[in-house]
């Protein structure tokens, strides 16, 4: 049987990319898998009684070591905000790659708290920073001080002792660029460093609140039981900063849900499946249903859709219990037919991502190939025809030529970056100033425009002919040849329409992080949850996989 | 030290900033990063062009011949740069192409070094006593060792290198014999136990 991999029409809408939820091949759980064989350990760990300080913490491998440091510091409770604008945070962090010097460390004393506005070196790999959930943390160390475990109706509502508010890497403030350490091996895969920094930051939030909590009550003070520490994760705040990421990066993108699709393709095409295969599948959709109804999150938007999701994973689950017979054949392509049918976005995605669960070695193979040579298709193949790429536009983007971009609610948004913070907003074309200062997002509707030209062009003209005339088009052309190698690198919607729902786009990018309990704040912003259930730092060597479905404070 | 990722941003968000389209500024920000990446005065370039072309405007050209004559005040590198990427596959028929004037010429040459990785040959950029070999985006050779700053270059040559070996036969052929002595001589022993050995091909 030869499935077709799934419309790119269906799948890039936003509305579907806002339904997308982490799986095996999310970069937190390709990053496990791949570090676990490695020596971890604290280097470092010099705090003061009240967690203030510096801590190292290192995973080393022969000759290569990556270190995270932390920074510790003490702020004002007036002083905490999870927003782009902060200028403090109760710790700073940055990866190290190989291990520290003396003077390393002091030179990023003063300048990994300053994050945005200070300066990291090629040494440096990424740069983060967090802050306390207080009410957690303080009932955490006021708990464990006093000899007893905290409160984990508290824990769960929360999920976390920190939240990081921004990560970055690739060259920005400094840090070392993509090109120096593309071809290390342990780090082919996206965001992996990124990763790896998170991870280590979670570790941190433990020791810190048990050595805080032991300063302040050291012949009473417990450690956090090490249970609730794996079912803790680590919190991050994303806005906008994340979408234009989506937009900016094509091929990667793709290759992000190609993987995914040839995913679900094979999977749906496995004939006869392993008993023990079907088990662990219904096993973790029958988990999973905790991870549901533990989702917390005041958004009225998001409560819907896990309502909505819930339903239709209990009716899925009933479905496959009563009528599916993994004795037959190609079941899972039963399955996939059905709840595409039956059941709503979000519990599609759902679906399918529970259904790579058995799937390791169809999995490891792909997520090798979710990285991408960006550069590789930056040149516009010049010699090609204005027919040629009105034919691939008619085919690749046949929805968005649809949009009537006339009308005011087609374009009633814009894109543009902040002059105070450096960072994307999105705003009111016909009510702010500033849409002469647009972002290049807006796809659909200069993909649109460039399909009117190329209308009324002479079809055998070449294309470097066209570009000649029609410079202010340039950067869709490329999109438009990127596109036809590429089926899954373009959003197929209109990121400036009135309707947007900008988290939409967010989603997207969290999901493959292997983001948990997305918390929208607002249609701009949101929360999520990373790690969660992860196995700690010395269970690396030996963890269960599917440690995600097993992710419960509460038995 | 900026990263190379905060040079090609920069450079392509101040181009727009300065009346570049966005797909023309996508262009500089990656070649403002080519230079920088070898060693070469990019910021320093487009600073200094954006404040000119502030005052004055230089001519765009936008088909290029084999013989390009600036009429006004010099060709814009940009421009040239961007035709000269778009058109290299049929330029490359020419040869040889020239310029009679091109204004901040350090900006064409990443342009020039991509359009070497495009068609697969080698081009050598040459005005007045300095030259530029574009090894195909890998790498650039040069005379051009001072570290004072050129705004103009008059008459600029463009040639693209037919892709041969800048070797002599004979000296491969050295080479070839000396690098023999790492071969085993074959006995007829060690020619029976090698691969296929006694089999046929004629099944």
């Amino acid at each position: 049987m030869n499935i077709e991999l799934r419309d790119p029409n269906i799948i890039m809408k936003l509305s579907r990319l806002g339904s997308f939820h982490q799986s095996k091949l999310s970069f937190l759980r390709s990053f496990l898998n791949e570090f676990k064989d490695w020596d971890y350990k604290r280097d470092l760990f010099d705090l003061d009684k009240n967690g203030f300080g510096v801590a190292i913490y290192s995973f080393k491998k022969k000759e290569r070591a990556y270190s995270l440091i932390c920074f510790a510091n003490k702020i004002d409770d007036n002083e905490r905000s999870d927003r782009v604008i902060a200028t403090k945070w109760d710790a700073a962090f940055t990866l190290y790659d190989g291990s520290p010097s003396n003077n390393d460390i002091e030179r990023l004393k003063n300048e990994v708290p300053k994050q945005e506005v200070g300066r990291l070196s090629y040494k440096e790999l990424t740069l983060s920073r967090a802050n306390k959930s207080i009410r957690v943390f303080d009932h955490v160390v006021e708990s464990l001080s006093n000899g007893k475990q905290p409160n984990l109706d508290l824990l769960e509502k929360v999920g976390y002792l920190y939240r990081t508010t921004a990560v970055y890497g690739s060259g920005k403030f400094g840090l070392a660029d993509r090109f120096r350490i593309k071809n290390r091996e342990e780090i082919n895969g996206p965001f992996r460093l990124e990763m790896m920094l998170v991870y280590l930051v979670r570790q941190f939030t433990f020791d810190q609140v048990n050595h805080v909590a032991k300063n302040k009550n050291p012949e009473k003070a417990v450690r956090l039981d090490l249970k609730i520490c794996k079912n803790l994760g680590i919190g991050n705040s994303t806005g906008l900063g994340m979408a234009p990421f989506i937009v900016n990066h094509p091929t990667l993108v793709n290759n992000w849900i190609m993987c995914r699709e040839k995913a679900l393709k094979k999977i749906r095409e496995i004939k006869n499946v392993k008993d023990e295969d079907a088990d662990l599948f219904k096993e973790c959709l029958r988990n999973s249903i905790k991870n549901i109804t533990s989702w917390n999150t005041e958004s009225e938007f998001q409560r819907k859709k896990i309502k909505e999701l819930l339903k239709d994973v209990k009716k899925s689950l009933n479905f496959i219990e009563n009528k599916i017979n993994f004795e037959d054949e190609y079941p899972f392509n039963k399955i996939y037919l059905w709840i595409e049918n039956e059941t709503c976005e979000e519990c599609i995605e759902y679906m399918v991502s529970i259904m790579m669960e058995p799937y390791e070695k169809i999995l490891q193979p792909l997520i090798k190939q979710m990285s991408s040579d960006e550069d590789k298709y930056f040149n516009i193949p010049t010699q090609r025809t204005t027919e040629e790429l009105r034919f691939i536009i008619e085919k690749r983007y046949s929805n968005i030529l649809s949009i009537d971009f006339e009308k005011r609610k087609n374009q009633k948004k814009f894109w543009f970056i902040s002059k105070n913070k450096e960072e994307p907003r999105i705003a009111d074309r016909f009510e702010e100033q500033g849409s002469n200062l647009e972002q290049p997002l807006a796809i659909a509707r200069d993909i649109k425009n460039l399909y009117e030209k190329l209308k009324i062009s002479n079809g055998i003209q070449t294309i470097d002919k066209f570009l000649s005339e029609n410079s202010d088009l340039r950067h869709v052309v490329r999109r438009a040849f990127i596109i036809e190698k590429f089926p899954y690198s373009e959003i197929q919607d209109n990121t400036i329409s009135e309707n947007m729902v900008p988290i939409d786009m967010l989603r997207l990018k969290l999901s493959f992080f292997g983001a948990l309990k997305f918390d929208p704040r607002s249609d701009k912003w949101l929360r999520i949850c990373m790690f969660q259930g992860a196995p700690l730092p010395n269970e690396l060597k030996n963890y269960d996989d599917h440690w995600v479905y097993k992710a419960h404070l509460k038995i | 030290m900026k990263s190379l990722s905060e040079i090609e941003i920069i450079s392509k968000r101040a181009s727009r900033a300065a009346g570049f389209s966005w797909g023309i500024a996508e262009e500089i920000g990656k070649s403002v990063r080519l230079l920088e990446l070898f060693g070469l005065p990019g910021i320093k370039n487009l600073n200094q062009y954006f404040q000119e072309i502030n005052l004055k405007k230089f001519e765009n050209l936008k088909i290029i011949n084999k013989i390009n004559k600036s009429t006004n005040l010099g060709f814009c590198p940009i421009s040239l740069g961007v035709s000269f990427i778009d058109q290299v596959k049929t330029l490359e028929n020419y040869k040889k192409c020239e310029f009679s004037e091109v204004r901040y010429p350090f900006l064409l040459l990443p342009f020039l070094s991509r359009g070497s990785e495009i068609i697969g040959k080698r081009i050598l950029f040459r005005f007045a006593n300095n030259q530029f070999l574009l090894n195909f985006n890998v790498s650039i050779s040069s005379n051009f060792l001072q570290d004072n700053f050129l705004n103009t270059a008059k008459d600029i040559k463009i040639s693209f290198l037919e892709n041969k070996d800048n070797f002599e036969d004979l000296e491969w052929k050295k080479l070839y014999q000396l690098s023999e002595k790492t071969f085993v001589e074959e006995t007829q022993s060690l020619k029976k136990g090698a691969a296929g050995a006694g089999l046929t091909d004629n099944d």
